[in-house]
């Protein structure tokens, strides 16, 4: 197995000899897993080699198996929970976008987070208000759905998709994940997410970056996971390995299931 | 992305006009305006059929003390049918909770510390319930008709069948509470508004009503967003056994009498009421606002019924009726609004 040169400081969060099983199907095994400040973390794999289960197990909707242990910054947490992610500054796109199609686009861009006023009662005249905004500036969305009261339900697929990736950035997180984010999107929307991506760098905050689309992913990141049957197949930096032989070795693994 | 002005070179072009603005008066209150509409018909065809009757100013203060008997539980029911739930066991609670209050009062407690004991009984029983529901995600028909035979048996065993009296002389601070008039107002109805503006702000202003919202209508979405659906199902069936408690008592106070039954005869104006208001049945939706009129809709059908001479069993034919018509009502209304099936298939 290729060992890249782990940066150095503190991980923003590590998994260690994380796995997870689902009755019979064991989606993760033995992983470990480090995301460093300011750097970008490409995840490749096949389908099914457990790249969702792997964020959502660092976003702590899943719980490792017994063994696994999940850090944060330095520090060992047991009660790790959603909330407890997004608090910390971690927030997610997900593959499956989870909105509420029933609800207007303010209640799902606040969805968890939502912002109280005094008397710690609902700000819904900022939510909406933010919420157009958002749409607006961020999307540059002038589509006719696109209204806070609209529900998400008569949007577009890539319309509804902007609305998850507009509240990942809403919340100026620390660190951003992206679970096939550009899947579906024109090719204007695509580029606006990669350069977001590549802004997250430039912040200084740090990323994980799910696509198939290795074109996608190689520019972008500084760090790269082979995934592979739930197992963790290789770690390459990117100084170490060019596109082609990343191409190449993804071939590779797709047939023997080893990247040597 | 990140930077605004990235955004908006890239787009020059794009007209502004494009945009449209909220969707209109009509989509966003269709359900309450046919509520309204419904219970309008419905009055003038009471007053054509019995004008005698629904002109006289007595029909409606009767009305207005019975109607929020069911009318504060149907408020609270409306939390639970919005997560995608139903309670069937809050008739068994409403009788639990004041068989609690019962015997503690006539042991020589006082009745304030009776009330607490009353409702914290309430509040066990929703949490019974939302804990079975939720937690081991069995679903809540099946819960809760259990759960109403459980509560009902256990307060015809610790009544051991029989009633107490419950008189404005043994009493009087619960009469005032429950069933004076101030101001000519009957009290039932201050607290049934009281009730829907306390309902209505928990809904729609705090973060526990958001959460009620989403895990209605995606349970997946909300958890992985980090709400725990767990604790907003948990909670919504607290506040109808609460509810429940509180209506048992008003009930039982109006006809100074604790009946053992006491709540037979509320499943089905109570459930009428929250889908008449507009509460869809798949989760998701719903208004407490719609519950609060459609409570009085029911109340006036039942009055209606019977002030008009016709045969009492009628009631039950309308308010199963009104479930039927309203349930595909809405969904009818839901896939035209929403230019979708509603199942989303
Ligand atoms: N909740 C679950 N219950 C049971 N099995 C699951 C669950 N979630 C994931 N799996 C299984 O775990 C394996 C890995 O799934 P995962 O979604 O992580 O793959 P992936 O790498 O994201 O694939 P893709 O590229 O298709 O998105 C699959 O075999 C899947 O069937
Ligand atoms: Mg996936």
């Amino acid at each position: 197995m290729t060992k890249a040169t782990p940066p150095t400081g503190t991980p923003v969060i590590e998994l260690r000899n994380v796995s997870k099983t689902f009755g019979e199907v064991r989606s993760l095994s033995n992983v470990d897993f480090a995301v460093y400040p300011g750097e970008i973390v490409g995840l490749l794999g096949d389908n099914g080699a457990g790249k969702s289960t792997l964020v959502k197990t660092v976003m702590g909707f899943h719980s490792p198996d017994p063994g696994g242990e999940i850090w944060f910054g330095g520090n060992r947490i047991d009660d790790w929970s959603v909330a407890r992610a997004r608090d910390l500054g971690i927030e997610t796109i997900y593959q499956e976008r989870a909105l509420c199609e029933k609800q207007p686009i303010w209640r799902n861009m606040f969805m968890g987070r939502e912002p109280r006023s005094k008397w710690g009662l609902l700000d819904v005249a900022k939510m909406r208000s933010e919420s157009a905004r958002l749409m607006s500036d961020h999307m540059g969305f002038t589509s006719a759905a696109v209204h806070p009261d609209n529900v998400v339900a008569t949007m577009s697929g890539g319309e509804k998709q902007g609305v998850a990736i507009t509240r990942a950035l809403y919340f100026d997180a620390n660190l951003v994940i992206l679970d096939e984010p550009t899947v579906g999107l024109s090719l204007t929307e695509t580029k606006k997410t990669l350069d977001f991506v590549g802004g997250i760098k430039k912040a200084g905050k740090s990323a994980i970056f799910i696509d198939h689309n290795i074109f996608h992913v190689y520019p972008v990141v500084d760090r790269l996971y082979v995934l592979d049957r739930g197992k963790v197949a290789g770690i390459y930096d990117k100084s170490e390995i060019s596109m082609d032989e990343l191409i190449e070795r993804l071939y590779h693994v797709a047939r023997t299931g080893s990247l040597d | 992305m990140t930077a605004k002005t990235k955004t908006s070179k890239a787009t020059p072009q794009k007209p502004k006009d494009n945009r449209v603005g909220p969707p209109s008066f009509w989509r966003r209150y269709v359900s309450q305006i046919g509520i309204v509409g419904v219970g309008l018909i419905m009055w003038l065809a009471f007053v054509i059929a019995a004008p005698e009757v629904f002109t006289n100013k007595n029909i409606y203060l009767a009305f207005a003390q019975t109607t929020p008997q069911f009318g504060i539980i149907a408020i609270a029911l409306t939390f639970v049918v919005i997560t995608g739930e139903m309670d069937l066991s809050f008739p068994s609670i409403m009788a639990l909770g004041t068989a609690v209050f019962c015997l503690l009062a006539q042991g020589g407690l006082a009745w304030p510390l009776a009330l607490v004991a009353a409702f914290g009984t309430g509040a066990i029983c929703g949490w019974i319930n939302g804990t079975l529901v939720a937690f081991l995600n069995i679903p809540s028909l099946v819960v809760t008709i259990g759960t109403s035979f459980l509560f009902r048996g256990l307060e015809l065993v610790m009544m051991d069948g029989s009633g107490v009296p419950l008189t404005a002389q043994d009493y009087p601070e619960m009469h005032a509470l429950l069933r004076s008039s101030p101001f000519g107002i009957p009290v039932q109805t201050i607290w049934m508004v009281v009730i829907l503006i306390g309902a209505w702000l928990l809904l729609n202003r705090t973060r526990f009503g958001a959460h009620v919202f989403l895990v209605g209508d995606n349970p997946t979405s909300a958890r992985l967003m980090g709400i725990n659906a767990v604790s907003v199902k948990t909670r919504a069936f607290i506040l109808v056994g609460i509810m429940a408690t509180f209506s048992g008592l008003m009930t039982s106070i109006y006809g100074f009498y604790f009946w053992p039954t006491t709540g037979e005869g509320f499943l089905l104006n109570t459930i009428a009421s929250v889908f008449l208001g507009g509460t869809s049945v798949f989760g998701g939706t719903g208004s407490v606002a719609g519950s609060f009129f459609a409570s009085y809709i029911i109340g006036a059908i039942n009055a209606g019924v019977v002030a008009a001479g016709i045969n009492a069993f009628y009631t039950q034919l309308a308010f199963g009726l009104v479930i039927v018509v309203s349930v595909v009502l809405q969904t009818l209304i839901d896939r035209r609004t929403k230019r979708q099936s509603l199942t989303g298939r």
